[in-house]
This record gives C-alpha cells, sequence and structure tokens, in this order.
C-alpha cells in the first residue's frame, strides 16, 4: 500500500485499553476538521473501539491497515459544515444510476473527491483521486466537454466541487448522491 | 487517575457463584456495542447494561443514571483497564459496592467450575467441568486412581490440578469429535500427562498427528473397578461424532443433543448432506438405548440450562419429551430446521478446526482471541 497522507501520527503501542482512545481523543481535539490522523496501536481490541467511538462522535473512520504487530488506524476529523452545508448543485444522479453507467462502459469521468486516505481504502474502479482542496489546481487538467461524476463519502464535498466545477464552465457534471458511504458497486483499493 | 480505595475486584470464580446462587448484580459493560451484542455475562437475577468506555471519557453522568444505587455493581471490559478506568470514576462519584471483573471477559471466557455429576457403580465419580463464560462442557471420570478426560478444554492445567486432588493419574482424554468452536486440549493434556488421545477416526482424516481411533465396540477402562466407556457412533454434527456411555448411567452427547437444543450440521461445511446423519442418531440410535441414561452434553446454551450447582444434565427419557430438537416429526422440516436460520458460526471456527487438526499452531494469546464469543454449537442459539 502507498503511503497515505495524514496530518499526525500518534503513537499508542504497547498501550493498553482505554489508553489508545483516551489519547485519539486528545489527538483529535488539536485537529483542525478534515485533517486526518493515524494512530498506531498494539492492542488488537482497538480495531473495534476505535470504529465504535467514531461512529459515537462522529469522527470519521477510514480504515486501519495492518502492519506486523502494529494496527494502523487512520480516521478524519469531520467538519461539521459537511452535514449541515445546503445542496446547491442541481444536477445530481443516485449511486444506482453510475453503477448502471459503469456497467454498460459509457464513457464517463469519475472524479473522487474525498482525501487521499479514504480514497486509499475504498474507491470506484477507474475514478479519479483530486481531493476537494486540490480541485481548483487541477482543474486544467479536466475537458469542460466531458461527463464528469463527482463521488465523495455522503455527497457534500462532491456538491462544493460540483459547483466549483460549474463557475469553471463544466457543463456535464453530476453530483453522485449519497457517495462512498451508500456504495454498493465494485470497489478496489491500493492493497488488492 | 487519583486513587480509589473504595474499588473492590471480583473474579471470575467469585462471579459464577454469585450467578449459580442467582444473587442480585448489576453489571454495567463498557466494552464496544458489537462485542457485548456477541457476547455478554447472563445470568437470572445479572441485569446488564451496555455503555462503552469510550463514551464516558469526559464522565460517567450517562451511566450513573442508569445504575440503580445501593445494588451490587460489577464493571467489565475485555480485559480489564477500561473497567477499572470507568469503576473508578463511578466511587469517585460517591457509589459504593463497586466492582470490577479481575481479567476482564477473558477471564470469564477461561474459568472452569468443576461440579460432581454423580458416584460410579464400583466406585469413583465422573465431573462435569462448567466453562460457564462460553457454554462449554468438560467431564472427568475417576476411578481407582485413574482418570479420563472427555472434550477437553483448551485450560489443561484445571483438569491436571484437579486429578491431583483426587489422587488419579489421567490415562485417557477422549474427544467427541472434531470441535470447531473451541481448541481442544486433549491432545496436550495427553502428551503433558502420558496419556492417550483418542479422535473419531471419521472426523480425524486430516490431522498431523497419531492417536487412537474411538469406534464402536472399543470399550476403554478407567480404574480397575473397570468402568466401561463405551463408544456409540452417532454422526450428525460432524460425520465422526461419537457418544460415550459411561458406567451404563451415563450418555456423554458431545456436540449432537443437547439438553434445549440439538447440535447443528453445518460448522464443517456439510449441513445437507449431514442432516440424514443427524435425524438418525437423535430419533433412531438414541432411541434404543435405555432411556433412563443421564444425558451429558458437551455444551450449554442458555443459563437457564444451569441445574443444581451449575450442573447441566438431564434424563434422556425427560429430553424426549421436552427437547424440541427431538419432536420434529417431520422429516422435511427438520431438515428446515437444521438448516435454515441457523445462529451464526462461531468465531474463527475454520481455524478453530485447523488447529484441533494440528495443521496450524496458534499462540496462546492467538488461540485465546479466536475463542472470544459463546459456542454456537446448537441449533436453536441465537
Amino acid at each position: 500500500m502507498p503511503e497515505i497522507k495524514t496530518n499526525m501520527t500518534l503513537d499508542c503501542k504497547g498501550l493498553a485499553c482505554p489508553m489508545p482512545i483516551v489519547k485519539t481523543k486528545k489527538a483529535i481535539d488539536q485537529l483542525e476538521e478534515g485533517q486526518v490522523i493515524e494512530v498506531q496501536a498494539t492492542d488488537k481490541g482497538s480495531l473495534a473501539d476505535i470504529q465504535g467511538w467514531a461512529k459515537n462522535t462522529g469522527h470519521h473512520y477510514l480504515g486501519t491497515v495492518e502492519d506486523g504487530d502494529v494496527l494502523r488506524h487512520y480516521i478524519r476529523k469531520s467538519r461539521p459544515a459537511e452535514v449541515k452545508e445546503e445542496k446547491k448543485h442541481p444536477h445530481c444522479v443516485s449511486n444506482e444510476d453510475l453503477a448502471k453507467k459503469l456497467a454498460a462502459n459509457d464513457k464517463i469521468t469519475v472524479i473522487d473527491v474525498r482525501e487521499p486516505a479514504e480514497y486509499s481504502f475504498n474507491r470506484i474502479p477507474g475514478s479519479i483521486s483530486i481531493p476537494l482542496g486540490e480541485l481548483e489546481d487541477h482543474v486544467h487538467e479536466l475537458n469542460p466537454e466531458d461527463e464528469i461524476y463527482v463521488v465523495c463519502r455522503t455527497g457534500n464535498r462532491s456538491d462544493m466541487a460540483c459547483r466549483l466545477l460549474s463557475e469553471k464552465g463544466f457543463n456535464q457534471v453530476k453530483n453522485v448522491e449519497p457517495g462512498m458511504s451508500g456504495w454498493t458497486g465494485p470497489l478496489e483499493n491500493a492493497e488488492k | 487517575m487519583k486513587a480509589a480505595p473504595n474499588l473492590k475486584i471480583m473474579n471470575a470464580k467469585e462471579l459464577t457463584r454469585i450467578v449459580l446462587a442467582k444473587e442480585e448484580l448489576f453489571i454495567l459493560d463498557v466494552r464496544n456495542e458489537s462485542d457485548f451484542n456477541d457476547w455478554k455475562i447472563e445470568g437470572e437475577s445479572v441485569d446488564i447494561i451496555n455503555i462503552p468506555y469510550f463514551n464516558l471519557l469526559d464522565g460517567v453522568d450517562e451511566a450513573l443514571d442508569q445504575i440503580p444505587d445501593g445494588k451490587k455493581l460489577l464493571v467489565v471490559c475485555a480485559k480489564e483497564g477500561s473497567s477499572k478506568f470507568v469503576a473508578e470514576q463511578i466511587v469517585e462519584a460517591g457509589r459504593t459496592n463497586v466492582h470490577y471483573l479481575e481479567g476482564g471477559m477473558k477471564a470469564w471466557s477461561e474459568h472452569l467450575e468443576p461440579v460432581e455429576i454423580g458416584e460410579l457403580k464400583t466406585g469413583g465419580s465422573l465431573y462435569q467441568f462448567v466453562r460457564i463464560g462460553k457454554g462449554c462442557l468438560s467431564y472427568m471420570v475417576v476411578s481407582q486412581g485413574e482418570a479420563a478426560v472427555i472434550d477437553t478444554l483448551r485450560m489443561t492445567d484445571v483438569f491436571e490440578q484437579f486429578a491431583k486432588e483426587k489422587g488419579a493419574v489421567i490415562k485417557h482424554t477422549l474427544d467427541t469429535h472434531l470441535h470447531a468452536d473451541h481448541i481442544s486440549g486433549g491432545r496436550r493434556l495427553a502428551e503433558q500427562t502420558g496419556a492417550t488421545y483418542w479422535l473419531p477416526p471419521k472426523d480425524a482424516t486430516e490431522v498431523t498427528f497419531t492417536y487412537e481411533k474411538l469406534e464402536e465396540g472399543r470399550d476403554i477402562s478407567v480404574g480397575s473397578a473397570t468402568i466401561q466407556i463405551q463408544p456409540v457412533y452417532s454422526p450428525g454434527h460432524t460425520i465422526g461424532s461419537t457418544s460415550f456411555i459411561v458406567d451404563d448411567q451415563y450418555l456423554l452427547t458431545g456436540d449432537i443433543l443437547f439438553i434445549e437444543s440439538i447440535g447443528r450440521p453445518d460448522l464443517a461445511g456439510k449441513a445437507e448432506d449431514w442432516v440424514g446423519d443427524l435425524r438418525n442418531t437423535l430419533y433412531s440410535r438414541y432411541a434404543e438405548l435405555s432411556q433412563d441414561l443421564m444425558v451429558l452434553p458437551a455444551h450449554f446454551g442458555k443459563v437457564t440450562e444451569l441445574g443444581a450447582g451449575g450442573r447441566v444434565m438431564a434424563k434422556l427419557s425427560d429430553l424426549y419429551q421436552n427437547n424440541p430438537g427431538l419432536n420434529i416429526q417431520q422429516e422435511e422440516e427438520f431438515r428446515r430446521t437444521v438448516t435454515e436460520n441457523l445462529p451464526p458460526q462461531p468465531n474463527a471456527y475454520q481455524e478453530i478446526r485447523q488447529t484441533n487438526m494440528g495443521k496450524i499452531t496458534p499462540s496462546e494469546d492467538e488461540q485465546r482471541e479466536m475463542e472470544v464469543g459463546p459456542n454456537r454449537c446448537a441449533v436453536h442459539d441465537k
């Protein structure tokens, strides 16, 4: 698996529960919204606990990589705006519609605007990774005439991306809803 | 962390005593929700709630609201650390009678409680070892300084120590079948004590070690008074499943027949193939045996199956009356019952089978991890 881009690394190796979660909580309080933390732990129980903790707090558990005895957990600090942002881009398609397009081999472009760490763990085969924050810098690489489907986890970041692309003169841009959180179609990840 | 002098420790033995005596106990289980839903401490007089410790990092008020004041409280987690962390805060909040479980669910899963089932006609006794946390049962036949252990669990020290206390040498270890829910201690106990390890040959086609074949007609004797262990071929849960009749009094059924349920035929991937065997064993073979035999299974599924002192036993004739698995008249309905809507399979059951065949040798910690959770060997376990 290629290096996963993170904003902070927390060493919890050798610590037994509850310490890995106690330390993760403290660390994530210091992160900016949207940033990703890597938590290294050797306690096997930390896997289910960190998933449960993330679910209950609303932070986004991305995945875990096993590296010998060390479990590397990746969590993204969620943005409150993510769930509240009003959706404005008028053109939306469902996950199912996108899956049909892909299955039919239609000539389309799928852009995944999640963080690289999220993209690493699961993504639609053939999708291109351009994190929302970097989209503006990469717009010139895209063709405004292409049929572009933008995907994120829940449809909010992709909505922002769609609006940005529309402003730049892209007129065949569609927001995929809900996105990866509800995606049941084919997946790939960097390990496979 | 401040010291909490009023925090008390409870060990698995004391918890077993409380559960069996049906004493009132309130348990706060602070493991994550999925582990709790998978498996938890049960008892007729036990009230239990689940609040993961990671929801209590900023304070225990949420828990205090739900814990009745003054009742004996036990805080439980996977290993111990988090329960102590939470219990200390509860004590600091002014509560009394607060305990945490020493060694957590790990210790609970491994605790064995020996109980005497009864005496043998020519002297000696039959003992049952109740693994109350996981629902597994082992047996020891002791007579005239010799012992045989049936369906030995992984904690072999307990059996060695018990035999020593009874002044007996372990001569035989027997497994009714190749287990899929727990790691057998039969082979290791035999190695440690110089005993002979017996397995049904049809379950042992892939094993990597030598063993003696359990075959019908091949009696095994324990003690000079010759307590015979008579194998009865009784396939269905596995193709080799073998029952034992001890001293013409006791029928050890393995995972074929339980007190309130029957064995599932799917754990070796052969549900459809073995349905007929299972039906034949339960409805014909066992029906031909003396109905006065006392049935002693290798598992229990619910705490309601625990009798006096924790004993799990019932007369064969009673089971033919009361066990729903023995009262399905139509073959087709029987087939559906034992192949459809089965409970989830036991944790790591394929790796456990591989371990019991000698194909893989996990470390102690890994073995412990593999055995986490309930046994789920019966059709009706949920």
